[in-house]
């Protein structure tokens, strides 16, 4: 197992290298000189060449990278262009917020969703199969913002329930968290069925029904069990779906997250932050997959072995 | 003689194409998406003589009216009429849809054959790249992309079809690898066919069923993403009647005003669930071990 783990981390490694190259590239190639942004607007050439010095911009490209990594990885990752804040500072109050909205969203289309998936799979052709399925596909297609402004209109202009935006109480959770999972919900029902209709045509659950079993037994325990490896990959790869979907609904619902950061820093052109930012949500997606990778690996023997 | 030897053979030969087409038409729903889509692109390109007004001409007299037999679907805050300016934005949305799979699946097509047919260190390169761009939530790499280009139309499309790139690179290598081993291919190659009419002429035709199913798919996909795009304000500007920059715009007139979030934002399901309903049937009709 610990041999599993040290090499499945290793293998991440040079994802986030080519991450970051990827963002360190990106900043460099954006117009204006950073030593002179970080003067400010009434520096002389000298403090300008000075700053130039002591941000290391007078080296060559590969050292400027190797500082700007060493730099991220201890996060010290300058300042916003927009409020002169130190960046690490800006992400740490948006960091939460963000996570706790893609961990409600998680937990409600997962269950949600696995549980219509069951459903369909053993109701196979009829009514109830067929309805998840319309469900699920419009589901899928739904733009999640139309959604987002359809719940506020009802719960919030004309009922008056809740909030239409902001964070603090269970309430501010209620209509964000539900629009971030539906598309996941539905993406889950979809990929369940599919799967738990795969498993219910193998040998061994034909045997187990030619010995007797009762057909309750037969979806719940020989189906579900084996149904739920390839899920729980999928729940991995939405979580990045999630973590990218909450860009638009934290706009959508003024949720102070990482997304609205992002958005924000966009239109300011604010790029320490959009820097900051978007390495981050990469991290957060490759740790994600990493510990998805691991359950998986502690789920099913065969693949920790090989 | 018998008359049944007479019966002209042809009929009992099955070409691909024909199997596909009998199938199809058994997919009900991906035939009434078909239609609806159909539409959809007609009205866009006719545009100028389908739509009712001027989709940007402000007209102060009537302004936030609901639907009227004078404006089907009502006017927004500038008294701009919500029908055609849905008419035109679907010019916008579905040429972002179709350009920016067609660069991606391009790309990505090229990619994934050249990966599949030559294997080996580059292969392992390219894949190893291919796992960064999926690696970049989708609508993440795009606001990157545009925060690095600027907002606006074009950057949304270039956008879009980066990250379309890796799915279609992983099919078409995945085909690749299976059609370099088949026997017609084998068979090319011992009679001295050249690497490019190889790849080109004999495998690629194998991977366009699988090519033609993600293009739906990811048309879906990419219309709903650029229609988030404009929403959040990355995308299309303001005064371009994009649907997802409707919304935006409605945004204010939530509970006054209904409708001018409500039409906008059918628009958007409706195309997005047309396609993704033909992407469901062609795949059904392609392949049905793919159900």
């Amino acid at each position: 197992m610990l041999v599993y783990l040290v090499r499945r981390l290793a293998s991440t490694l040079p994802v986030l290298v080519v991450v970051s190259v990827f963002v360190f590239a990106f900043v460099h190639a954006l117009p204006g000189d950073p030593a002179r942004l970080e003067a400010g607007p009434e520096a002389s050439p000298a403090d300008i060449e000075a700053i130039r010095k002591d941000m290391g911009l007078d080296g060559p490209i590969w050292s400027q990278y190797l500082r700007w990594a060493g730099n991220t990885v201890q996060f010290r990752l300058g300042r916003s262009t927009k409020t002169r804040q130190p960046v690490a500072e800006v992400i740490g109050e948006r960091f939460m917020p963000t996570l706790w909205l893609t961990v409600v969203a998680m937990i409600w289309a997962t269950i949600v969703g696995v549980s219509i998936g069951v459903l369909s799979g053993v109701r196979r052709g009829r009514w109830q199969d067929r309805t998840v399925m319309v469900l699920a596909i419009s589901g899928v297609s739904f733009p999640s913002f139309w959604m987002g402004l359809l719940l506020i209109d009802l719960f919030s202009v004309r009922l008056g329930w809740l909030p239409t935006g902001g964070y603090g109480t269970w309430k501010h959770f209620v209509m964000p968290g539900f629009t971030l999972g539906l598309a996941v919900a539905a993406v889950m029902a979809r990929f369940t069925r599919s799967a738990f209709v795969e498993i219910m045509a193998e040998d061994y659950v034909r045997t187990a029904r030619m010995k007797g079993v009762p057909e309750r037994l037969v979806a719940w325990k020989h189906t579900l069990r084996n149904a739920l490896i390839p899920v729980i990959t999928l729940t991995g790869l939405q979580f990045g779906f999630l973590l990218g979907g909450a860009v638009v609904i934290e706009t959508v619902f003024s949720w102070p997250g990482l997304g609205r950061l992002l958005v924000d820093s966009v239109s300011f052109r604010d790029y320490p932050v959009i820097q900051a930012v978007i390495m981050l949500f990469s991290l957060e997606f490759v740790l994600i997959n990493l510990t998805v990778d691991v359950l998986y690996a502690v789920a099913n023997p065969e693949i920790r072995l090989k | 003689m018998s008359a049944t030897l007479a019966q002209p053979p042809s009929a009992a030969i099955r070409t691909p194409i024909g199997e596909f087409l009998r199938r199809f038409r058994r997919q009900h729903l991906a035939l009434i998406a078909l239609a609806v889509l159909l539409a959809l692109v007609l009205s866009a390109v006719f545009a100028p003589w389908i739509a009712p007004y001027d989709p940007a001409t402000p007209d102060y007299a009537s302004v936030l009216d609901g639907p009227s037999a004078a404006h089907w679907l009502g006017t927004d805050a500038y008294g701009r009429d919500i029908l055609s300016r849905i008419i035109w934005g679907g010019r916008v949305s579905l040429s972002v849809g179709f350009l920016s799979v067609a660069l991606g699946g391009m790309v990505g097509i090229v990619i994934g054959l050249i990966s599949g047919f030559f294997g080996g260190w580059l292969d392992g390169a390219l894949m190893r790249l291919m796992d960064v761009l999926l690696a970049f939530p989708g609508i993440i790499l795009a606001i990157g992309v545009v925060a690095l280009l600027g907002p606006g139309i074009d950057n949304v499309i270039y956008s879009i079809a980066v990250f379309s790139v890796p799915v279609f690179a992983r099919l078409v290598r995945g085909t690749t690898l299976a059609l370099k081993q088949s026997l017609y291919v084998q068979a090319a190659r011992s009679i001295g066919v050249g690497k490019m009419a190889l790849m080109l002429r004999h495998i690629l035709p194998g991977a366009m069923p699988g090519v033609i199913v993600y293009a739906s798919l990811r048309l879906g996909t990419s219309i709903l993403t650029a229609a988030s795009l404009s929403f959040i304000g990355l995308g299309a500007r303001p005064p371009s009647p994009e649907w997802g920059a409707m919304l935006a715009d409605g945004r204010s007139f939530l509970g006054v005003a209904d409708h001018l979030t409500l039409f906008p934002g059918l628009a958007i399901f409706v195309t997005v669930l047309a396609f993704n309903i033909l992407g469901d049937g062609l795949r059904d009709a392609l392949d049905q071990k793919l159900r």
